[in-house]
C-alpha cells in the first residue's frame, strides 16, 4: 500500500523582518517607553522569542491620550474625502504588503497561514476599503440626524485576530474622524506594529492613530483615562464587565465585543456531509479562539449517531502541526496560558462524567498544542456546555423537536452567535427568528464582511461592528 | 339632601395586567403642586419589583412575536383610549405639575395631547424600524445576508420626575415599538399620571405583562433593576444624575443596555412637555441581528 502523506509546505518567513526591540507608536513617533519596561513575545508554535515589546506604563497610556487629542482637531477638521483617500491608501498597502502580514500573524499568533492569508488579512483590509468609503458619506448614513465625531477612542482588541480586530476598531474609528488609542493584545502585538509602519508609509497624521502594548494593566490604566469619549472593547465578558463598571456614569460611549457559547443547530434533513464540514468549521477554525466559535452542537437524535461518526472520521484527517505549512488545519494554541485553561476545562469536561473523544495525532514537542477534542453525552449544566472553552473543544448535545433546540440554543448568558443546518427554508427562518443571537449562519459558520454588522445579544456585548451600524457605534448623532 | 359623596379612586401599582397594592402594604402620600395632598401611592417593594419583572419575562415572547403591523395597531389603540380620556389625564397633570390656567397654551393640555400624539407617532413607526435600522448586506460572496433589528427583550424604565406623563408615555412608548416589555418606575414625586396611562394599556388589547408599572421611591426601586439578572436594558433617563454612576455600575452585573432620552438627538414637538421622539429612540432599546446563507443552484 502506498502512502499519500502531505510533503512539508511550508511558507517562508524571509519576507518578513522583525525588529528587535518595539516601542510605542504616539503622535507618529517610535518612542521608548516611560516605564522602561519590555516584555518577550514569543511564536507559540516554537516557544522562540520574536521580539521586545514596551510594556506601556501609565505615563505612557496619558502621551498617547494626549497624542490622540492633539491629532483629533485636525483630523477631524480634514475634508471628508481627504480622510477617505487616508483610509483607501492603509487599504491598499495592507493588499500590497498582505504575504507579510500574514506570515507575521502567523508567526507571532499560532493560526494556520491558511487563515491568515485568505481569512484574516484579506478582510482586515476590506474592513478599511469599506470603512474609507463612509468618510464622505456621513450625512447620508443616519436620516434626520447630523453626525459628528466623537472624540478620541481606546480600543482595546485580543489575540485571536490581532490584524482583523485592529481593523474592526480603527476603520470605522477613522473614518468617523475620531482618532484612537489601540491597545493590541499582550501576547500577539507584532501585527499591530507592523501595521504602525503602513501609518508612517501612507502618511497618516500623526496622532490619528496610536499604538500602546502591554497587557492588562496597560489595558485597565487606558479604558479609565479621563480624557476619552468612546471606548471599544473586544475580550471576554469578565473584562467586559468591569470596563462597563468603570465607565460608568461617566460621558464615555462604550460597545463591547465578549465572550459566546454558540449553538451549532443540524437538522435530521441537513446536508449531513456539509454540515460537517460546518462544524468543523466552526469549533476548529483558529483553534477554536473564536468568540463566535460553534462549541455546542446540538444534533437532532435520530442522526446523532450517522453525524458523530462522519465527524469523528473528518477529525481523523486533520492536519494539525506548523501553523507556516500551508497544509495545516490546526495551528498552535495561541499561549500557555489558554492552553492551561483549555486543558482544565477539558479536565472538567472528564470529571463531570462527558465521553471524550480525542483525534488521534501526534502533538509537536515544542510549543502549545491542544488535539481537537469532542465531548459526547454532555449534559446543559457541564461546565463544558455552559463556560467559554476558547479552543478546539466540542461539547454534543442532542435534541428531538425544533423548540427543543432553540430551548437549549438560547439556554446561555450568551448570545454571540448560532449555526443552523437543515435544507428547509421556512424552518431556517423560523429559527432565525427566535435564536437570540447577533449573528445566525445558516448551512454555513464563521463568515464574516465589512458590509455586514456582527456584534452579540445579553453578555456577549453590545454595538455592532461591520455595516452602517458598526459606524454609528463612533458618531454623535445631533440635530442638524 | 346634601352634597353628593364622590368616589376617589385608588392607585395602586401595575403588575401582569392587573392592579395589586403593594405587597409590603405600603403606600407614600402623592402631593400637588401647591402641596395639597391628592391622593396615597402604592409604595412598592423590591419584591414587587421582581414580581413585574417576573410578569414582563413571562409576557415578553408573545409581544415579541407579533407582528409589526399588529403591534402598531394595538399602540394605536392606547392613543385612542388615551383621547377618550383626555380631559381626566389634564386634570391629573395640572393638578400634579402646576398651578391651573397660569399659562397659555396650557402646559398641561399640551402635555396630555402630546402624548397622546406620541403613542400614534410610534405606532406608525413599528413596521418602519427594519427599513430604518437594518437591510440587506451587500457581502464579498454568494451570501443572501440580512440585517435586521430585534427587540432587546426586558427593559427598565425609570421614567423621568417630569413632564409626568408626557415623560413615562415618550419612554414606554419607544420601548415598546420596537417589542420589548417594560417595567418602568414612574415619576416619584408625580406617579398618579403614570398609573392612569396603565389603565388605557389596559383596554388597548396591550397583553398583560407587557408594560408594568410601579410607583414608590426610586431611591429604592432602581439599584434593584439595574441589577436584575433578567432586565435586557436599562433607561435611567428620571434617574437623578448623582446617582448614575451606581445605576449604571449596577447595570454592568449582565451587560445591560444603557439607555437615555436623547441620546441620538433630541426632536421633540416641544421641549417643555415632551422627551425626545424619534426612530433612534425605539432603535436604541433593539439589538442588530445578521442572517447568512449561501446562495446556490
Amino acid at each position: 500500500m502506498p502512502t499519500w502523506d502531505y510533503a512539508p509546505a511550508p511558507e517562508s518567513t524571509d519576507i518578513v523582518s522583525i525588529r528587535d526591540t518595539y516601542g510605542l507608536f504616539i503622535g507618529g513617533e517610535w518612542v521608548e517607553p516611560t516605564s522602561k519596561h519590555y516584555s518577550k513575545t514569543i511564536n507559540p508554535a516554537t516557544e522562540e522569542v520574536l521580539a521586545a515589546v514596551s510594556v506601556a506604563g501609565e505615563q505612557d497610556v496619558e502621551r498617547a491620550v494626549e497624542g490622540a487629542r492633539k491629532a483629533f482637531g485636525t483630523w477631524s477638521a480634514i475634508r471628508p474625502a481627504d480622510r477617505a483617500k487616508y483610509l483607501f491608501r492603509i487599504a491598499r498597502v495592507m493588499q500590497e504588503r498582505a504575504r507579510e502580514l500574514a506570515v507575521l500573524e502567523t508567526m507571532n499568533g499560532g493560526k494556520p497561514i491558511r487563515e491568515s492569508r485568505d481569512v484574516d488579512v484579506p478582510l482586515a483590509a476590506a474592513h478599511f476599503f469599506y470603512y474609507a468609503g463612509w468618510a464622505d458619506k456621513l450625512e447620508y448614513a443616519f436620516p434626520g440626524r447630523r453626525a459628528e465625531p466623537l472624540g478620541v477612542a481606546a480600543q482595546v482588541i485580543p489575540w485571536n485576530f490581532p490584524l482583523l480586530m485592529l481593523a474592526w476598531k480603527i476603520a470605522p474609528a477613522l473614518a468617523a474622524g475620531n482618532t484612537v488609542v489601540l491597545k493590541p493584545a499582550e501576547t500577539t502585538p507584532l501585527t499591530a506594529l507592523m501595521w504602525a509602519t503602513i501609518c508612517e508609509e501612507v502618511e497618516l497624521p500623526p496622532g490619528v492613530v496610536n499604538i500602546v502594548t502591554g497587557a492588562g494593566a496597560t489595558g485597565a490604566a487606558l479604558v479609565r483615562h479621563p480624557d476619552l469619549d468612546k471606548v471599544a472593547f473586544t475580550g471576554s465578558t469578565e473584562v467586559g464587565k468591569e470596563i462597563q463598571r468603570a465607565i460608568a456614569g461617566t460621558k464615555v460611549h462604550l460597545t463591547l465585543e465578549l465572550g459566546g457559547k454558540a449553538a451549532n443547530i443540524v437538522f435530521e434533513d441537513a446536508a449531513l456531509d456539509q454540515a460537517v464540514e460546518g462544524v468543523v468549521n466552526g469549533i476548529f477554525f483558529n483553534q477554536g479562539h473564536v468568540c463566535c466559535a460553534g462549541s455546542r452542537l446540538l444534533v437532532q437524535e435520530s442522526v446523532a449517531e450517522r453525524l458523530l461518526g462522519k465527524l469523528k472520521r473528518r477529525l481523523g484527517t486533520l492536519r494539525l502541526g506548523d501553523p507556516l505549512d500551508k497544509n495545516t488545519d490546526i495551528g498552535a494554541i495561541n499561549s500557555r496560558a489558554q492552553l492551561d485553561k483549555i486543558k482544565s476545562l477539558v479536565d472538567s469536561g472528564v470529571d463531570e462524567g462527558a465521553d471524550m473523544y480525542q483525534a488521534p495525532c501526534e502533538l509537536p514537542a515544542q510549543g502549545f498544542w491542544f488535539p481537537p477534542t469532542v465531548f459526547t453525552g454532555v449534559s446543559q449544566s457541564h461546565r463544558i456546555a455552559t463556560e467559554e472553552i476558547f479552543g478546539p473543544v466540542l461539547s454534543v448535545l442532542t435534541f428531538r423537536t425544533p423548540q427543543e433546540a432553540i430551548d437549549k440554543a438560547n439556554n446561555t448568558p450568551y448570545g454571540l452567535s448560532a449555526g443552523v443546518w437543515t435544507e428547509k427554508g421556512s424552518r431556517i427562518l423560523w429559527m432565525a427568528d427566535r435564536l437570540r443571537a447577533g449573528v445566525v449562519w445558516a448551512n454555513t459558520f464563521n463568515r464574516f464582511d465589512p458590509a455586514s454588522a456582527f456584534g452579540g445579544y445579553k453578555e456577549s456585548g453590545f454595538g455592532r461592528e461591520g455595516g452602517p451600524q458598526g459606524l454609528s457605534s463612533y458618531l454623535r448623532l445631533t440635530e442638524p | 339632601m346634601g352634597e353628593r359623596v364622590d368616589v376617589r379612586k385608588t392607585y395602586k401599582l401595575f403588575i401582569g395586567g392587573a392592579w395589586p397594592r403593594s405587597e409590603s402594604g405600603r403606600s407614600y402620600e402623592v402631593m400637588s403642586a401647591d402641596g395639597k395632598f391628592i391622593a396615597n401611592a402604592a409604595r412598592a417593594s423590591r419584591k414587587d419589583l421582581r414580581d413585574a419583572v417576573a410578569a414582563a419575562r413571562k409576557a415578553w415572547p408573545k409581544w415579541a412575536g407579533l407582528t409589526a403591523y399588529n403591534r402598531g395597531q394595538i399602540l394605536y389603540r392606547v392613543g385612542e383610549v388615551m383621547e377618550s380620556r383626555r380631559a381626566e389625564l389634564i386634570h391629573e397633570v395640572e393638578r400634579a405639575e402646576q398651578d391651573q390656567g397660569r399659562h397659555r397654551p396650557d402646559p398641561a393640555e399640551s402635555q396630555v395631547d402630546e402624548a397622546i400624539d406620541t403613542w400614534v407617532w410610534y405606532a406608525g413607526l413599528t413596521d418602519k424600524l427594519a427599513y430604518m435600522a437594518g437591510g440587506l448586506n451587500p457581502v464579498a460572496g454568494p451570501y443572501f445576508n440580512i440585517s435586521v433589528p430585534e427587540p432587546t427583550g426586558v427593559a427598565g424604565i425609570v421614567c423621568p420626575e417630569r413632564p409626568s406623563l408626557g415623560g413615562s408615555c415618550a419612554r414606554l412608548a419607544a420601548a415598546l415599538c420596537g417589542g420589548n416589555a417594560v417595567v418602568a418606575v414612574a415619576s416619584e414625586k408625580h406617579p398618579l399620571p403614570a398609573i392612569t396611562m396603565s389603565e388605557c394599556f389596559a383596554t388597548s388589547d396591550l397583553p398583560p405583562g407587557v408594560a408594568n408599572i410601579l410607583t414608590g421611591h426610586k431611591e429604592e426601586l432602581v439599584p434593584v433593576l439595574a441589577a436584575h439578572g433578567d432586565v435586557d436594558a436599562i433607561d435611567v433617563t428620571g434617574v437623578a444624575s448623582k446617582d448614575l454612576e451606581t445605576v449604571e455600575a449596577a447595570a454592568a452585573a449582565n451587560v445591560k443596555r444603557i439607555v437615555r432620552a436623547g441620546a441620538a438627538g433630541q426632536t421633540r414637538p416641544d421641549r417643555r412637555t415632551q422627551p425626545a421622539r424619534s426612530p433612534y429612540e425605539a432603535t436604541a432599546f433593539m439589538e442588530i441581528k445578521t442572517v447568512w446563507h449561501p446562495k446556490g443552484a
